[in-house]
C-alpha cells in the first residue's frame, strides 16, 4: 500500500477566539507550517453603501460609526470632511480643534485595544485589561461630551452636535497626565517581555516595496519603515498647526517591519497622540460649534475622494454627488479591508501560532472589512 | 508634483486615442480612458520615471444609471449606458495624485484589471466584481467578496437592483 | 501510615480477617485525599485563581456569590454537573469517554504516593518518586486520546502539542531527580522527607542534613536544580508560558474544546490538582515536604498528636505557595511558540540538568 500525504486545511474562524470578529482563514498546513492563507470575508456585511444611496448626507453619519467601531471618531471625521469639500464650506477653527482632539483621543482608545488584545493573542491577558481600563477613562471623556461610549455621530457636516462640556478640557489635562506612565507601565509589562520578544520580533516581515504596491498604511507602513502619515503628508483640518513626530519601525528587537515594529509603533503613537491633544487643548479657541451647519445640504454635481489618518491607515471616501440630498455613491476604502489583503504574502512558512500574532499587528476591525 | 493636466498631456502622448479627456469638476478632476488598455496605462503610470504612481488609494466600481430606465410595479430595469470603474492613485515619492476613469458598457461591463500592477487592486477589483457585476480580465481570483459565494440574485450596487425572494430557503425582505 | 494501622486495625477487630482489613483501609486510605484535598484542592484553586488573576488585573473577580464570591466555583460545578453531555457523533465513543477518566486519574494517581505528613502518605512505597513520574505519563495518553476522539483538527494539534511538551519535559524532571536521588540514596518520597527535618537548612535546597563541606558545595547546583525542575513541572502541567496545547488564541481550548459538562470539569479538576501535585513535589524534594522550617509548636507543647496535623499545615501551605507562583507566571507572563518550547527544553533545560547531574555525581564521589 502507497502511503499517501496531503496538506491539511484547518478553518480559523468565523467563530474563533483571535481572529477579532467574524474572519473566516483557510489555512493550508504542512506540519504546523503554513503554505498559504485565504482569507474569506463578508460575515458582517451590512450594505453601508447601498445604504448610503438611500439616505441623506446627515443619515449616513451614524452609519459610518459602524464601520470601524473601534475608531468611529475618526470615521465621522473622513466622511464630514469629504461632504464639506464637495459643499465648500469652512468650518469654524473651534470645531476643527475639537474634531482633532476627539480624533487624537479616539486614536489612543483604538491602539490602545489593539496593543491590549494583541497581549492577548500572545497569550498575555494582563495588558489586556489594563489597556482596557484606561480606554475606560477616554470613554467616559466621550460620554461626557457626546451622550455616546462607541457609536458618537458627535462630528456633523460643518459642525459638531454638542459643544465641549465644561469639565471636558480639565478631565482631558487629568488623562494626559494618568496616562504617561501608564504607557511605560505597558512597556515593562509586555513591550520588553523577553517571551514577547520572542514571539513577535523577526515574525512576519513586511518589506517596504511589499508593502506600498498592496496598498498598506498606517501603523503597519510605518512599521516597514516609511515615514508616512496623512496626518502630515496630505494634511487636513488643522494638523499642520501642531508640532508631532511620526515614529516609524528601526528594526530594534529583530527586521525592520516585523510585528514588533508594527506593535511598538502604535505605542509610540500613543505618545504622540498625547502631545497633540496637549497642543490643541493649549490652542483651543472660543466659538460657536453649530453655527456652520448647512441646513439643507445638498451638494453641486461631482465627486471627491477624501482620506484621513484613521488608527488603521488611509481612511478614504469617495463620494459622488448627483446634486440632489442623497449620495449617487459612497465607496469606503476602509485601511482594514486593504491590509488585511497581505495576510497570505506575511503568514507563508510561519507556523499556526504566528498567524494569530501576525493577523493581530496587522489590526482589523471586521465591521470595516466587510461594511 | 504634477498637475491633472500635466499627467493628461503625458499620457495623452504616449497612448493617443486610448486617452479620451480630461475632465473638469470642482474637487477632483479626473482623466477618462479606455476600459481595455487601463492595465497599460496603469503600468506606464506605475514605471515612469517622471510619474511613479507606486500607490493606488482607491478603486471604485460605479453604476451611472444613464441608461434607459423602466419603472414596472416595484421593479425597476436599467438597459444601456454605462458603468465605471474610477482609479485614485498617487505617488508616494513626488506627492501628485491623479483620478482616472473608465467605462464600460452596461450589457457587457469588462476591465481589465490592474491587480498585477497594484496587488492592492486585488480586493477592490473583487469588490467591484461582487458589487457590480464589472468583470475584470486577466485578474488572477475573481471571486466575490463579500456577499456569499453562491448568491444569485445579481450584484447589489446596481441602481436596478432587487432583492431576491429567497435566499437558501430563507425569506429575505422581512 | 498511623491512618493506615488505625483503619486496619478497626477493620481487623471486627471481621477477624486480615485480607478484608488490608483491603477496606487500603481503600479509604487511598480515597481520602480524593474527598479531601483533590477536590476541595481544585474548587479552592479555581477560586483562588480568578481572585489572584482579579487583583492582578485591577478588578475584583467573582463577589456576588458568598463573601468574595467563595462560593462561586461551587455553583460552577453544580452548573456543570446538571450540563448535558454532549457526544457529537463523529467522535470516536468510547476513547472519548474514557479520556477524561485516564487525565483524571492519572493526576489522582500522583496523589496516593504524595507524603502529606509523618502520620499519612497514601501508599509508602519504596518507588514513590519514580511512580509519581511513572503515573503523569498516564494523562499525556488521555490527553492523545481527547485530541483524537474529537474527531476536531483543534483538538488533535492540541494534543500532539501537548503529548510531545509532556514527554519532552520529563527529561529534564527526571534528570534533576535522579540528582537528589544520587545524594540521598532514596527514591521513598517519605524517607526524603524525614532527611530534611530539623530546620531550614536541613532542606535540599540548601543541600541536606549534616554539615560536611558537600552540604555547602551542593548549594548552588541545588538552587539551579530547583529552578529547572520547576520550569518543566510547569510545562509539564500545561501552565503559561507553556500552555500551548490550550493556547486559548490559537486552539481555542486545545484538546479538551469538543468536551462539556462534567467530563470538561474533569479535564478542569485534573488540571487544579495536576498544579497542586508538581507544587508538592517540589517542595518534598527540595522545600522539606512535610517538615517544618523551625520546629513544631506539638513538640514545645508536649502535644506528640499535633505534630502529623502541623506537618500537613506546612505542606499544604507550601504546596499552594507554589501554585499560587505559578498563578503570578500565568497572569504575567505571554505563551511561547510551539518551537521556542521545544527549543527551550532540549537546547537549555536538558543540558543544563545534565551537567548539574554531572557535577552532582563528582562532588558525591568526592
Amino acid at each position: 500500500m502507497a502511503i499517501k500525504t496531503e496538506e491539511m486545511v484547518l478553518n480559523m474562524g468565523p467563530q474563533h477566539p483571535s481572529t477579532h470578529g467574524v474572519l473566516r482563514l483557510e489555512l493550508i498546513l504542512e506540519g504546523e507550517i503554513i503554505q498559504k492563507v485565504t482569507p474569506h470575508i463578508g460575515y458582517l456585511h451590512r450594505c453601508f453603501e447601498k445604504h448610503c444611496e438611500a439616505m441623506t448626507y446627515p443619515q449616513i453619519i451614524p452609519y459610518t460609526d459602524r464601520m470601524d467601531y473601534l475608531a468611529a471618531m475618526y470615521n465621522e471625521f473622513g466622511y464630514v470632511i469629504g461632504v464639506e469639500k464637495l459643499l465648500g464650506i469652512q468650518v469654524p477653527e473651534r470645531v476643527e480643534y475639537i474634531r482633532v482632539i476627539m480624533g487624537e483621543l479616539q486614536r489612543i482608545a483604538s491602539h490602545l485595544v489593539a496593543i491590549g488584545t494583541y497581549g492577548a493573542d500572545i497569550g498575555a491577558m494582563t495588558p489586556f485589561l489594563f489597556a482596557f481600563r484606561d480606554r475606560e477613562v477616554i470613554l467616559n471623556l466621550f460620554e461626557i461630551t457626546c451622550g455616546a461610549r462607541m457609536l458618537y455621530n458627535y462630528i456633523w457636516v460643518g459642525g459638531l452636535s454638542h459643544d465641549l462640556h465644561p469639565d471636558f478640557v480639565r478631565l482631558t489635562r487629568e488623562f494626559i497626565t494618568y496616562f504617561r506612565p501608564k504607557i511605560v507601565e505597558m512597556n515593562e509589562l509586555l513591550t520588553t517581555n523577553r517571551i514577547f520578544i520572542e514571539r513577535t520580533a523577526n515574525v512576519g516581515i513586511l518589506p517596504l516595496e511589499t508593502a506600498i504596491n498592496f496598498g498598506i498604511t498606517g501603523p503597519m507602513l510605518r512599521g516597514s519603515g516609511f515615514k508616512w502619515d496623512l496626518r502630515k503628508d496630505d494634511t487636513y483640518s488643522v494638523y499642520n498647526r501642531f508640532d508631532f513626530n511620526i515614529p516609524i519601525g528601526e528594526g530594534k528587537v529583530g527586521t525592520v517591519g516585523d510585528c514588533w515594529d508594527r506593535y511598538y509603533v502604535r505605542i509610540l503613537e500613543m505618545g504622540e497622540s498625547l502631545r497633540l491633544i496637549e497642543q490643541a487643548l493649549d490652542q483651543l479657541p472660543e466659538g460657536n460649534v453649530t453655527s456652520a451647519i448647512p441646513k439643507r445640504i445638498k451638494p453641486p454635481v461631482g465627486s471627491v475622494y477624501t482620506r484621513v489618518e484613521n488608527p488603521r491607515g488611509e481612511l478614504g471616501y469617495f463620494i459622488i454627488s448627483n446634486g440632489t440630498t442623497s449620495p449617487f455613491r459612497v465607496k469606503v476604502r476602509g485601511p482594514s479591508f486593504v491590509n488585511l489583503g497581505i495576510m497570505d504574502v506575511l503568514c507563508k512558512n510561519h507556523m499556526v501560532a504566528d498567524v494569530i500574532a501576525i493577523l493581530g499587528s496587522v489590526d482589523i476591525v471586521l465591521g470595516e472589512v466587510d461594511r | 508634483m504634477k498637475s491633472a493636466e500635466e499627467i493628461f498631456n503625458i499620457l495623452k502622448e504616449n497612448f493617443n486615442d486610448n486617452i479620451k479627456e480630461l475632465v473638469k469638476q470642482p474637487v477632483d478632476p479626473y482623466i477618462l480612458c479606455d476600459p481595455l488598455k487601463i492595465n497599460e496605462i496603469s503600468l506606464f503610470l506605475l514605471s515612469n520615471e517622471g510619474l511613479l504612481f507606486d500607490n493606488l488609494m482607491n478603486l471604485s466600481g460605479v453604476d451611472d444609471a444613464n441608461g434607459m430606465s423602466t419603472t414596472t410595479g416595484s421593479i425597476t430595469t436599467i438597459e444601456g449606458g454605462t458603468l465605471s470603474v474610477y482609479y485614485h492613485m498617487e505617488s508616494t515619492k513626488f506627492r501628485h495624485k491623479v483620478v482616472l476613469r473608465v467605462s464600460t458598457p452596461r450589457e457587457k461591463p469588462e476591465a481589465s484589471s490592474v491587480a498585477l500592477v497594484w496587488r492592492s487592486a486585488d480586493w477592490h477589483e473583487r469588490e467591484a466584481f461582487d458589487l457590480l457585476g464589472i468583470n475584470f480580465l486577466n485578474h488572477p481570483d475573481l471571486r466575490r467578496i463579500l456577499m456569499p459565494y453562491d448568491w444569485e440574485a445579481g450584484y447589489p450596487l446596481r441602481k436596478d437592483y432587487a432583492n431576491p425572494e429567497f435566499y437558501h430557503g430563507m425569506k429575505v425582505p422581512y | 501510615m498511623i491512618v493506615y494501622d488505625f483503619l486496619y486495625n478497626i477493620v481487623f477487630n471486627i471481621t477477624q480477617s486480615a485480607v478484608a482489613g488490608d483491603i477496606t483501609a487500603m481503600v479509604i486510605s487511598a480515597a481520602l485525599p480524593l474527598l479531601f484535598l483533590v477536590l476541595p484542592f481544585a474548587i479552592l484553586a479555581v477560586w483562588l485563581e480568578r481572585k489572584v488573576s482579579a487583583h492582578m488585573q485591577d478588578r475584583l473577580g467573582p463577589m456576588r456569590t458568598g463573601s468574595h464570591g467563595w462560593l462561586q466555583t461551587i455553583a460552577d460545578v453544580i452548573k456543570l454537573l446538571q450540563k448535558e453531555d454532549i457526544v457529537a457523533n463523529d467522535n470516536d465513543r468510547p476513547l472519548f469517554n474514557l479520556a477524561p477518566i485516564l487525565v483524571f486519574s492519572g493526576s489522582y494517581l500522583v496523589f496516593a504516593a504524595l507524603p502529606f505528613s509523618s502520620a499519612y502518605i497514601g501508599s509508602n512505597i519504596d518507588l514513590g518518586i519514580i511512580f509519581i513520574i511513572a503515573a503523569s505519563g498516564f494523562v499525556v495518553a488521555g490527553i492523545l486520546m481527547a485530541g483524537w476522539s474529537s474527531n476536531n483538527k483543534y483538538s488533535l494539534l492540541g494534543a500532539m502539542r501537548s503529548a510531545a511538551q509532556i514527554v519532552s519535559y520529563e527529561i529534564p524532571t527526571i534528570l534533576v531527580i535522579l540528582t537528589i536521588i544520587m545524594i540521598t540514596g532514596t527514591t521513598n518520597l517519605r524517607t526524603l522527607s524525614e532527611m530534611q527535618t530539623g530546620y531550614f537548612w536541613n532542606w535540599m535546597i540548601f543541600g541536606g542534613a549534616g554539615l560536611s563541606l558537600s552540604k555547602f558545595l551542593f548549594i548552588p547546583f541545588m538552587i539551579i536544580g530547583f529552578v529547572t525542575l520547576y520550569i518543566s513541572t510547569l510545562a509539564e502541567v500545561n501552565r503559561t508560558p507553556f500552555d500551548i496545547p490550550e493556547a486559548e488564541s490559537e486552539l481555542v481550548s486545545g484538546y479538551h474544546t469538543e468536551y462539556s459538562g462534567m467530563k470538561f470539569a474533569m479535564f478542569f479538576m485534573a488540571e487544579y490538582a495536576n498544579m497542586f501535585a508538581v507544587s508538592a513535589i517540589v517542595s518534598a524534594i527540595f522545600f522539606g515536604g512535610y517538615q517544618s522550617p523551625f520546629g513544631y509548636l506539638g513538640n514545645t507543647l508536649g502535644l506528640t498528636w499535633m505534630v502529623p496535623i502541623e506537618q500537613f499545615l506546612w505542606f499544604a501551605s507550601k504546596g499552594i505557595f507554589f501554585v499560587l507562583v505559578q498563578m503570578w507566571l500565568r497572569w504575567t507572563l505571554p505563551r511561547l511558540r510551539v518551537d521556542q518550547l521545544m527549543a527551550l527544553c532540549w537546547k537549555y533545560l536538558i543540558p543544563i540538568a545534565f551537567v548539574n547531574l554531572i557535577i552532582v555525581g563528582l562532588i558525591t564521589v568526592l
